[in-house]
């Protein structure tokens, strides 16, 4: 098992015929079950074609109707990727993983909300992330596929290659992966890492957890609090962006100390008082997750 | 994108949020010019710069005749203006608003931002105007009002009217408040704003509700849809350098060590940040140059690194995954090259065909020093910097 995703998932692609979705598709058809695994795209204006032999539908809901498809990840650009996540909610999907990054904050807003007042049962992954992988099983989005391998430790993160270096470590270290989640940069999200480690808690196949947050909002606390009182698995963390200047955004749009709140130090001092393992060293993530292996 | 508090009143009027009279202005004549215009007997001038916090520094000041105003004028202009907010080496003074002299009575707090948690705009007002509403959250925080407003709906009438009591604004004058913070909800909202802030907002002594200042911060993600608003960007606010590398997709930010680095991704450009410090050195710069680290964006990075005369060692931090180490290597010596490198550069790359990008890193003749892991990376950078 696994969290999310696993080899009998079905994809569709929103936004296959862009240079991202193509090349993405290309890469994520290639891993593992890949070619069994994705089995739809989505562009009004080119339905009836395929990609490389991935057939093309003119929306989420006849692909999901005529392919079975129930996981979609979004490769649109921001201005129309709100409405390609709303589509894929409206046709009532388990899960949209959205890589696109730029998205307005308010386009993400209203879609948030619509899916709260329609209440909605299709999860969110993102914006801005890049995507979620159970290894040698399916892979959708952008990471590196070949650093992963199959294992036992989950591993959730706002970031993209800063997840590839924990996992990196980890697969150095020979300890596998369940499932590696990237739940994004934006300040307005779906899944955050308290709704990942509740999957992970719940995951038989999971014996241990990596979270890895940044700077900016108080989702790591949140989080850090629910392990306290929940979790039945060992949880070690890392947190980017001591070194941060205040009132500056790091690069992803969620990235900033605000009024003196959400600092790396914060973070870290409620992870700890949770029992949470941490450590400063992110060159340490693997060797920390090792050190409360049974 | 930020904007100066006298575009910000100007967006606020086409919104229907009351402001002070009040004209830009660009030099002193221009300031006397103003103030004549506005009439009256009492003028308040003030410095027009992005960062907060601006009577502190000297950087508002009162006039009660017009040769005032010209003398406030000439003293506020040009100044480097140090404020809680620029950090020790201020900012300059370029442009001025003259306002007209305000009747106070009351001042007020109010602000509007995203709130993450509900993932709605929060509407935030305290009876507690003029300060720092961080302060106020710290020591009053029952004095903070909050109303996180439905984007479906808008801030509802019996909200708005709830706030406006809440804070203090007087029974005769509650409907004046209401309409306020309706309109600047709909202002928030339909600019895509990230912030917006009345710090203070006043009722006068004839009640009227007016926004005494202006800020606003932009959902930059945003800005296509508003070329009104990128308009109004004034570049000689910001920093040279984040310009600069914008132009090459690049994000960078200024700090204040003297350790440049080179990252693919936000979270790992911050936690290489993070292992410089822990190795006893100091990063100058944030810069994360994204998923293609062509050599072309490798050299507009390093030329934008060093020219900042403080880097005296970068570390480049690139996990290449699906990228080939052997490209960005590639990249990487023929950036050194043109630019003439002189600082030990420390790479760290991981990725496929990593041991051939670290031949042909050694293979350059450039003083490239190699490094495994981000520790490594870290503790030689640091080591290159002190001449150890």
């Amino acid at each position: 098992m696994s969290i999310l995703i696993d080899k009998n998932t079905r994809v569709v692609t929103q936004g296959i015929t862009g240079n991202t979705g193509q090349f993405h598709t290309r890469a994520s058809r290639d891993y593992a079950n890949g070619r069994a695994c994705y089995v739809a795209g989505v562009n009004p204006k080119r339905a009836g074609e395929n990609f490389e032999g991935i057939p093309i539908f003119g929306t989420v809901r006849e692909a999901k109707e005529k392919t079975g498809a129930n996981v979609s990840v979004v490769y649109v650009p921001p201005a129309g990727a709100a409405g390609a996540i709303l589509e894929a909610v409206e046709a009532d999907l388990d899960l949209v993983i959205c890589i696109t990054e730029g998205i307005p904050v308010r386009d993400m807003i209203a879609a948030r909300e619509r899916m709260r007042k329609e209440k909605r049962r299709t999860l969110l992954l993102g914006p801005n992330c890049p995507g979620a992988i159970t290894p040698e099983e399916i892979k959708i989005g952008i990471m590196p596929g070949h650093i992963h391998k199959k294992g036992r430790v989950g591993v959730v993160s706002r970031s993209g290659t800063l997840t590839y270096e924990a996992v990196g470590q980890l697969t150095e270290l020979g300890i596998g992966q369940s499932s590696a989640v990237g739940i994004g940069g934006d300040p307005v999200n779906g899944l955050k890492h308290i709704d990942v480690l509740k999957l992970f808690n719940e995951d038989p196949q999971t014996d241990a957890v990596i979270m890895i947050g940044e700077i900016g909002g108080s989702d790591e606390e949140t989080a850090a609090r629910w392990v306290k009182e929940n979790m039945k698995k060992p949880v070690v963390g890392f947190i980017a962006g001591l070194t941060a200047p205040p009132g500056k955004r790091m690069g992803h749009a969620g990235a900033i100390i605000s009024g003196g709140k959400g600092t790396a130090q914060e973070k870290l001092a409620v992870m700890e008082e949770c029992g949470i393992k941490v450590t400063r060293n992110p060159a340490e993530m693997g060797k920390l997750l090792k050190s409360v292996l049974k | 994108m930020k904007i100066h508090e006298y575009q910000g009143k100007e967006l606020f009027r086409q919104f229907g949020v009351a402001t002070t009279r009040c004209i830009a202005a660009f030099s002193v004549d221009e300031a006397v010019e103003a103030a004549k215009k506005l009439g009256g007997s009492v003028w308040v001038v003030k410095a027009q710069i992005h960062a907060g916090g601006r009577g502190k520094g000297g950087g508002v000041k009162v006039a009660k005749s017009l040769d005032e105003v010209r003398d406030k004028a000439k003293q506020i202009l040009g100044m480097q203006l140090v404020t809680p907010q620029t950090g020790p080496q201020g900012q300059k003074v370029r442009r001025l608003l003259i306002e007209e002299g305000a009747d106070i009575k009351k001042e007020l707090y109010v602000g509007m931002v995203v709130d993450r948690v509900t993932q709605r705009v929060c509407l935030m007002a305290s009876s507690e105007g003029g300060m720092d509403i961080e302060e106020v959250a710290a020591k009053h925080p029952d004095k903070i009002h909050k109303v996180f407003i439905d984007p479906a709906t808008g801030l509802a009438d019996g909200d708005a009217q709830d706030v406006a009591r809440k804070i203090g604004i007087p029974d005769a004058s509650v409907g004046k408040g209401a309409r306020l913070l309706q309109a600047l909800y709909r202002c928030f909202n339909e600019t895509d704003a990230s912030l917006a802030e009345i710090n203070p907002l006043i009722v006068t002594g004839s009640g009227d509700v007016v926004a005494l200042d202006a800020k606003f911060n932009f959902d930059d993600n945003a800005l296509f849809r508003h070329p009104d608003i990128v308009a109004m960007r004034d570049i000689e606010e910001e920093d040279p350098l984040e310009i600069e590398a914008s132009k090459f997709e690049l994000s960078y930010i200024s700090l204040d060590g003297n350790i440049g680095c080179m990252v693919n991704g936000a979270g790992l450009a911050m936690a290489t940040m993070d292992t410089i410090k822990l190795y006893g050195g100091e990063p100058a710069n944030f810069l994360d140059v994204g998923g293609g680290a062509t050599t072309e964006r490798v050299t507009a990075a390093f030329k934008i690194m060093l020219s900042n005369p403080d880097v005296k060692g970068i570390l480049v931090n690139i996990f290449g995954g699906i990228m080939k180490c052997d490209t960005i290597a590639t990249g990487i010596v023929s950036a050194a090259r043109e630019v003439k490198l002189s600082v030990p550069l420390v790479v760290r790359m991981k990725g496929t065909n990593e041991d051939l990008g670290k031949k042909i890193l050694a293979d350059s003749g450039l003083p490239i020093i190699s490094a495994n892991n981000m520790a490594e990376a870290g503790e030689r950078v640091v080591a290159a910097v002190k001449g150890r």
